[in-house]
């Protein structure tokens, strides 16, 4: 069970937004972390130095908040390691092949209605949804 | 300047996965199980994400050009194709199994979890593989 967090989900829903719109008006980027990060592998972009920053400070954001408030997210994974590598790499294969994942279709290319994206973020929660019916209630776990 | 910029939009970012709670894999699981635990929590991290985003996008693409660049770098597809889904539905399924997006991952990397630095080393290695074999 995790507890239903509204406030705390619109603030970061809001901050996500937040973040998106900057990076649009000042370097004209989609904040879509999949296209940022496979920028960064060989052959890399010529414009990974912002990339690595950016996702330098996603990776500080927790310690940050941690280190001023003392309040620590909560975070629990209860899929076994060798599923996790299994989810890793499909994960991977997806967004390269599909140019994206939740942040860049989900968030930034639904708000500017992209047919792509709205078309590639209802298959990505579709396959999501049947996955983790599939894996909860028809195989009862990992 | 703008490296530090960059920085603080990922610290942005990050903050807003932390406190929406996407940097949980529990408690995403938790919002595709409507049929079990669901958690609606996350509807309202997307909902009020593409709120904002919506709004701010609308004025700041009314502007001749970003900030720090000459032009705005928008993806040039756009009609729908078969890499598009059969990506999207497969980024899916690696979702499901693992509860990590890759924006959920990033900042979990910062509460030096292991899960989150295995999952992030096999989708380097899924994204890798894929960016080099297509490029033939």
């Amino acid at each position: 069970m995790t507890e239903f967090t509204p406030g705390l989900s619109l603030l970061g829903g809001a901050l996500i937004g937040l973040a998106a719109v900057l990076l649009m008006a000042l370097y004209g980027r989609i904040a879509g972390m999949s296209g940022m990060i496979q920028g960064l592998l060989p052959p890399v972009a010529k414009d990974w130095r912002w990339r690595a920053a950016f996702l330098a400070g996603a990776v500080l954001a927790p310690v940050g908040i941690t280190a001023i408030s003392g309040w620590r997210p909560e975070f629990t994974s209860d899929t076994p390691a060798l599923w996790l590598v299994v989810g890793g790499i499909i994960t991977g294969v997806g967004v390269q092949l599909g140019s994206g994942c939740s942040s860049g279709h989900g968030v930034c290319g639904m708000a500017r209605l992209s047919k792509r994206s709205i078309l590639a973020t209802l298959c990505f929660m579709a396959s999501t949804g049947v996955t983790v019916y599939v894996i909860r209630h028809l195989i009862g776990g990992l | 300047m703008r490296l530090v910029t960059a920085l603080f939009l990922g610290l942005i970012f990050g903050a807003g996965i932390t406190f929406g709670g996407m940097i949980n894999p529990a408690k995403v699981l938790n919002f595709f199980d409507i049929a079990g635990t669901w958690d609606p929590s996350l509807a309202l991290v997307m909902g009020a994400a593409l709120v904002v985003t919506g709004l701010g996008y609308h004025f700041v693409l009314r502007r001749p050009a970003p900030v720090f660049e000459a032009e705005f770098h928008l993806p040039q597809k756009r009609s729908p194709d078969p890499a598009l889904i059969g990506g999207a539905v497969l980024f899916g399924i690696g979702w499901g199994i693992a509860g990590f997006c890759p924006g959920g991952a990033i900042p979990a990397l910062g509460l030096g979890e292991g899960k989150a630095f295995l999952f992030i080393a096999s989708m380097l290695a899924g994204i890798w593989a894929t960016k080099l074999l297509r490029r033939g």
